[in-house]
Formats: structure tokens, C-alpha cells, sequence
């Protein structure tokens, strides 16, 4: 299982993702889906945030410097604000910070089930598919032979 | 160095993954005493991502396809920094077959005759008749769902009917069709019903980070318990140091750390060595000695050079209808339209395309915002559900040109937990390889617009794909331009054998395992059918 994490953050690398947090995933009204900063979900990606604590950790202080210690104007990322400057000049960064917060997010009970998700693991009761029509392959067969032959390199 | 010696075995075969369990099946009714020694562990299915709410985290976890990314203590460091294409594998028993895809094409005819067909690299000195025996009996030990006709290929069986095709291959196959090109349902190593006391697949999805269902045919289930049945000795945790020599210029063993981390010598009769296309260089160049300077069975100076991957092109549409998502395994259906060299297409040999369903809604996100399709903000939501569900893609397996310059050396300064040199990879795509990526792109570009895509996005050459690592011990008859000789026998140390992907002449545009454990076979063969004067 994941290490737990949540020891390595201080105070303010908390609020300073709870900000980002909510900037990138905002909690919609509509379809009642909780903002990404809602607090079981920010306490389950400090706790998770696993190989990328120290990549996280660096982030945030580099974030939280760039608002020179503003958090408010982390809590957009419209463009031309710092979340979005930082997101341009660093993707590979922002990647980090889109996992980790992407990856608690999208297993939230609430959240899986306004997106149609039953929140379970797929093992053991595992998912359907549609078996197919194999007809399908009619043309495929007609058509015939493909392959070269390795003496004279002929398809025939 | 020397460490405490064992008892001596018969044959000791180094690496528990997808080959060294295969020979090591082969050989056991020759009643000989065998050993494997594997640096990983058994692994414990009821451990993998699917049993868990964060099925999809842990993709980036003890379950990464990057051995850098995992960083466990059986994992070895690698220097990848001189690749654009990063090295994926899995140390433990199974080896990359506990990671694997399961999608399972042989090489084609075609593929053993390069040079004389298409004027480029080398033909092998073995053809795929020669093989063909050999893929059967993989089929039967490993399980195979197919179907049995695909015109892209001479005729063979299977095991299973195929993967059901769900909405993606569905909607695929039809485009492909409208453009009259070929596709087939993908030979797979998952089984679709029970075979070999192993359960049918139920489309849990994550095949790429283990199969808690067994359902993918590993050979932790497959070839070992078998194996181990028929007395077959695996030592697990045990990481080999080095191949050692006499002054007959014959393999006499191998040191290597156990589990409590003493030094150990195995002496053994026969060496096989299973460890991949960068793992076997790694440790014959570990093996040198005063009496092998430049790494062991290295005369040629090709240990570690010409390593080939499959450049990889990843092409992910996303349609107005709802698709299979992260239901279903992640392979169906493959395409050989563009597999055979034409060369008014401006390059030499060619590609397959592995067709692939959708993702899961952490990988929705993440490659969303990575390419630009969600934002950050007000319209996340709706971007999300824009594609959640909608996506379906195929990926482009480029066949790879042996080229010297793209090689497996040690790295000077890294080393593993037990303080063993690591490898470094040093590549780049050649040219030839480029334009096959371009063309895939575009052709699979059109299938997409074809089938209704609204949007598409590209990964090229795809960073993460390096998991097929090929031709770094070469097979051929000349001793000064290949490493192991025809049936897999080093050419400078008469009782070492190698059967990992490592012996590629060429690439093929095709999956390499179920062909790695077809030469496991047919090595192990000839050894059976040699033993009489095996080190003549
Ligand atoms: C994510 C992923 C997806 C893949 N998908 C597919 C697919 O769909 N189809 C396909 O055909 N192939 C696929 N592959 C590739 C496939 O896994 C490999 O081709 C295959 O496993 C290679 O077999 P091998 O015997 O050469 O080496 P491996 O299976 O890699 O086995 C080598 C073993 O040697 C051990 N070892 C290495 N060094 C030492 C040492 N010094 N001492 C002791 N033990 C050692 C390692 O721990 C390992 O277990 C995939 C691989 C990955 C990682």
C-alpha cells in the first residue's frame, strides 16, 4: 500500500495546495460535485501524494514564492495568473501537481458517482463488454493473403 | 568476491521472467539438476492495483512499468537519461510478463529475411519455420485467445476464442474497413475462457499493472509452476554479480547475493542467461576478466550494441459516443495493413498498429489537462466530461534497424543495493524509424477522422514505451558479427547460452515475447538434442 505521506507537508504547503487545488478543480453547483480543495479529499492527497512527495513539496514552495506568499493569487489559474504562467513554463511540474491531485479526486465516492462510477474496486466483480458482430471481418477475409513469403518476399 | 560456494547444479539459468521460465520448463525432462536464480520475488496477485480504490494510483507505485519510478530493492537503477524513450520492465518471477499487455503476435515470415529481402540490416540464421513448432507449443503452455484465418498471417491455431471486440473494436474494425484496410483480432496471452486451471478474464483493465483475475497468462503461473513440478530449483532475491570463467575459457558458475545479502558461488555445468535485452548486457559486461577484457562472450564487441526498441507512436481520438473506457483489456484487435515493406512509402519494413480502448478517470485527467483538453478552472468539469468514456486509440509498433550507435554500457558511476554497475542506455530513432513513426501517425490519424474522432492527440516517439529491449547479443553463424550462434550458444564461452530477447537479429514491427519464448524453446531443444557433444 501507499506510504502515508501526510507528515512531510507544513502548514503552509497545505494551504498553498489546498489554493491550487481548488483553482484547477473547482466544486460545480450544477451536478453538485465537490471542489478538488474539499477537505477529505486534500487530507487523502497529502496523505497519498507517495513518489511525488518531494517533486510536490518543491512545487508548492516554488508556487507559494512565485505569489510572493499571496496565497489569493493562487486561486486562479485564468490566463495570465501565476498558476497559469507556472503551468506554461512548466509542464512536467504542473504534470506533478495535476497527478496527485487528479488521482484523489477521481476515486471520491461522491465524485464517482455523479460521474457514473459505481466507488469499488474493479477486481473481483470486474465490468462488461459487448462481445462484437465478428461478420465485420467479411471484407477483411475476402481480400485474402497479406503477408510476404520469406523466400521470394511476394505477397501473394 | 568469492562468497560461499553452493552445490554444484547441471544448469543454472539466471532471470525467472518470460524466457528464463520457459527454458527452464523445457529442460526439466531432461532430469538434469536445475537451478534459476531470479533477483525479484513471487508476487501476490491479491497485491495488485485492481484489488484497491486507488486501482489507478498505484499505476504510478510498486506497480510502475519504470523500474526507475518503483525504485524497489530488486529493481536495478538505469541511466536513461541518453534516450528519449525510457526503459519499462518488471524484476521478479514472471518477469515483464506481470506487466505485460498480453498482446501476443508471432514475427512474420518475412521478418527473418531482411537483408535478403529488403536490403537492410541481416537476415537471422533461423526462419520462421524453424520457429513455428516452437510458437505452437508456446501457444499451448501459454494460452491463446484468437482467431484462427487472419490473412496476415501463415495459418496456426489457438486455444480461445478471441477477446470480445466491445464498442471500440467495433467502431475501429468499421473504419478500417471503410478505408479497406487490414485488422484482425490480436492473438492475447488473457484468457477468454478457463484454461489451464486459470479463471477467464472480466475485463478489470488495468492488464499493464498485473491481473489479480490470472486471467493474463504470466509465467508465474503459466511455465513455473510447471516447471517447479517437474523439480525445477527457483531461488528468488538471489541478484547475479557476475558470470564466472576457467582458463578453458568455459563458464564455471556464477556469484551472486542472496536474500540475507552474503556473497554466494553457484557452480553449474551450463549457464543460460534469461535477463533481458538490457539486463544480459549488463551482466556479461559485469563478467569481464583478465581472460575476457571486454565483457564476457564479447569478441565480437556487439555485447550491448544494436539495441533495438519498437518505437512506439500513441494516437487517442475522442468521439461523440460512449465507448468501453477502462472496461475490457487494454488490447483487442491489431492491424498489419502497413506491416510489409513498400517502399514508395520513403522507408524500409514496417509497423502494426495495437488498437486500445479507453482509460480510467484519474488517466482521463491527467491526459486531458497534459494535452490541452481540459483546463484548469471553470471548464474542467465539462471537459472532463467531454472525454470521460469517449476515447478509444490505437497505438503504432515501429520496427526498430539494428544500429551499433544505439547501445547497453555500464554506467561509471551508478550502481543497484548491491552495489553492482548499472546499465546506461544510449539511443536515439534513426532515420528510417522516424519516418515509419511519421507515417503511422498520419495513417492512424485517418482511421480516427475515419471512425468520427473530434479530436485527436499524439505521443511521439511515445516516452514511456521502452518495454521491448531487443538485439543486444545478436544471433548469427559469423563469430565476429553476432554473440551467440545459431541455436543460441555464445559463440567465445562453449557452455553459455542466452535466450532473452537480447539474441534479435531485427525487430519485426510486432510484440517480441511470444517469439523470446519460442527461441527459449528452440534453444532448449537444441541443447536436449545435443547433449551428447554439447561443448564441441
Ligand atoms: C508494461 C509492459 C507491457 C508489455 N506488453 C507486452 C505485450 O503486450 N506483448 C509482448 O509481447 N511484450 C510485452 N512486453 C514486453 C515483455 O514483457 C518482454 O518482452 C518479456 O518479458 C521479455 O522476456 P525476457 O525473458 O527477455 O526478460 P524478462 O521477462 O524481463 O525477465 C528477465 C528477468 O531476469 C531477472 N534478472 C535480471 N538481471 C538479473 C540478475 N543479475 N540476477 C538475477 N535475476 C536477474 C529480472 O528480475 C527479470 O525477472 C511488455 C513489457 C512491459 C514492461
Amino acid at each position: 500500500m501507499t506510504k502515508v505521506t501526510a507528515s512531510a507537508f507544513d502548514d503552509v504547503q497545505r494551504e498553498t495546495l489546498r489554493a491550487i487545488a481548488a483553482a484547477m478543480i473547482p466544486p460545480c453547483r450544477e451536478s453538485g460535485l465537490p471542489g478538488a480543495d474539499d477537505p477529505a479529499i486534500i487530507g487523502d492527497i497529502l496523505a497519498s501524494a507517495g513518489r511525488d512527495t518531494a517533486a510536490l513539496v518543491g512545487v508548492l514552495d516554488a508556487l507559494h514564492s512565485a505569489a510572493g506568499g499571496n496565497l489569493d493569487a493562487l486561486r486562479s489559474a485564468e490566463h495570465g495568473s501565476v498558476l497559469a504562467t507556472f503551468r506554461a513554463e512548466n509542464p512536467a511540474l504542473a504534470g506533478v501537481l495535476e497527478l496527485v491531485i487528479a488521482q484523489c479526486y477521481y476515486r471520491d465516492d461522491r465524485v464517482l458517482l455523479i460521474i457514473g462510477m459505481e466507488p469499488r474496486p474493479p477486481f473481483p466483480k470486474g465490468y462488461e463488454i459487448e462481445e462484437g458482430d465478428w461478420s465485420l471481418l467479411d471484407p477483411v477475409r475476402a481480400r485474402g493473403k497479406i503477408y510476404r513469403d520469406a523466400d521470394d518476399g511476394r505477397a501473394s | 568476491m568469492t562468497g560461499t560456494a553452493n552445490d554444484p547444479v547441471d544448469v543454472l539459468i539466471i532471470g525467472g521472467g518470460a524466457s528464463g521460465a520457459a527454458v527452464a520448463w523445457s529442460l526439466a525432462d531432461t532430469r538434469m539438476r536445475i537451478l534459476c536464480l531470479e533477483q525479484g520475488d513471487w508476487v501476490k496477485p491479491t497485491e495488485f492495483p485492481t484489488t484497491g480504490r486507488d486501482w489507478e494510483a498505484r499505476q504510478y507505485g510498486d506497480f510502475s512499468v519504470s523500474p526507475n519510478r518503483r525504485g524497489l530493492p530488486e529493481d536495478y537503477p538505469i541511466n536513461e537519461d541518453e534516450s528519449p524513450i525510457k526503459i519499462a520492465n518488471f524484476n521478479g518471477v514472471g518477469g515483464g510478463t506481470i506487466l505485460y499487455a498480453g498482446h501476443f503476435p508471432r514475427l512474420h515470415p518475412s521478418d527473418f529475411r531482411v537483408r535478403s529481402l529488403d536490403g537492410v540490416a541481416d537476415d537471422w540464421p533461423i526462419s520462421y519455420e524453424t520457429l513455428e513448432p516452437y510458437y505452437a507449443q508456446n501457444d499451448e503452455m501459454t494460452g491463446v485467445a484468437g482467431l484462427e484465418g487472419d490473412p496476415a498471417y501463415p495459418p496456426k491455431s489457438v486455444q480461445m476464442p478471441p477477446l470480445p471486440l466491445g464498442r471500440t473494436g467495433a467502431m475501429l474494425g468499421g473504419a478500417m474497413n471503410t478505408l479497406g484496410w487490414h485488422w484482425w483480432p490480436s492473438d492475447a496471452a488473457i484468457n477468454t475462457q478457463t484454461y489451464d486451471d486459470r479463471a477467464p478474464c472480466i475485463n478489470l483493465g488495468h492488464c499493464l499493472h498485473g491481473c489479480a483475475q490470472g486471467a493474463k497468462s504470466s509465467t508465474d503461473g503459466s511455465y513455473w509452476p510447471k516447471a517447479i513440478r517437474a523439480r525445477v530449483e527457483l531461488r528468488t532475491r538471489c541478484r547475479v554479480r557476475r558470470i564466472e570463467t576457467d582458463s578453458d575459457r568455459m563458464a564455471t558458475g556464477a556469484h551472486y547475493v542472496d536474500p540475507d545479502g552474503v556473497e554466494r558461488f553457484q557452480p553449474a555445468a551450463i549457464v543460460i542467461v534469461a535477463c533481458n535485452g538490457v539486463g544480459t548486457p549488463r551482466l556479461l559486461l559485469n563478467s569481464a576478466s583478465e581472460q575476457f577484457p571486454e565483457g564476457l562472450a564479447n569478441s565480437s564487441g556487439l555485447v550491448g550494441k544494436n539495441l533495438m526498441f519498437h518505437p512506439y507512436g500513441q494516437i487517442r481520438g475522442y468521439f461523440d459516443r460512449k465507448l468501453d473506457a477502462y472496461r475490457g483489456p487494454r488490447i483487442g484487435a491489431w492491424s498489419m495493413e502497413f506491416y510489409e515493406t513498400d517502399a514508395s512509402r520513403g522507408f524500409v519494413r514496417g509497423y502494426c498498429y495495437q488498437f486500445s480502448r479507453g482509460l480510467g478517470p484519474v488517466s482521463t485527467a491527467t491526459a486531458g489537462m497534459a494535452d490541452g483538453l481540459i483546463p484548469w478552472g471553470e471548464g474542467h468539469h465539462a471537459g472532463f466530461r467531454r472525454l470521460f468514456e469517449h476515447s478509444a486509440g490505437m497505438v503504432s509498433i515501429c520496427e526498430d534497424l539494428p544500429e551499433e550507435i544505439n547501445r547497453v554500457t555500464l554506467d561509471p558511476q551508478l550502481t543497484d543495493s548491491d552495489g553492482i554497475p548499472a546499465p546506461k542506455i544510449t539511443y536515439r530513432l534513426g532515420e528510417n524509424s522516424q519516418k515509419m513513426l511519421d507515417h503511422s501517425i498520419a495513417r492512424a490519424t485517418e482511421i480516427l477522422k475515419t471512425a468520427g474522432a473530434r479530436e485527436i492527440t499524439v505521443k511521439s516517439p511515445m516516452p514511456s514505451a521502452g518495454w521491448h529491449l531487443l538485439g543486444t547479443a545478436r544471433m548469427g553463424l559469423d563469430p565476429q558479427r553476432s554473440v551467440v550462434n545459431d541455436w543460441g550458444r555464445s559463440h567465445d564461452v562453449r557452455n553459455l547460452f542466452i535466450v532473452d530477447g537480447s539474441v534479435f537479429v531485427t525487430a519485426g514491427g510486432v510484440n517480441p515475447t511470444s517469439t523470446i519464448q519460442a527461441i527459449a524453446l528452440y534453444v532448449a531443444d537444441q541443447i536436449k538434442a545435443r547433449l551428447h557433444n554439447l561443448f564441441d
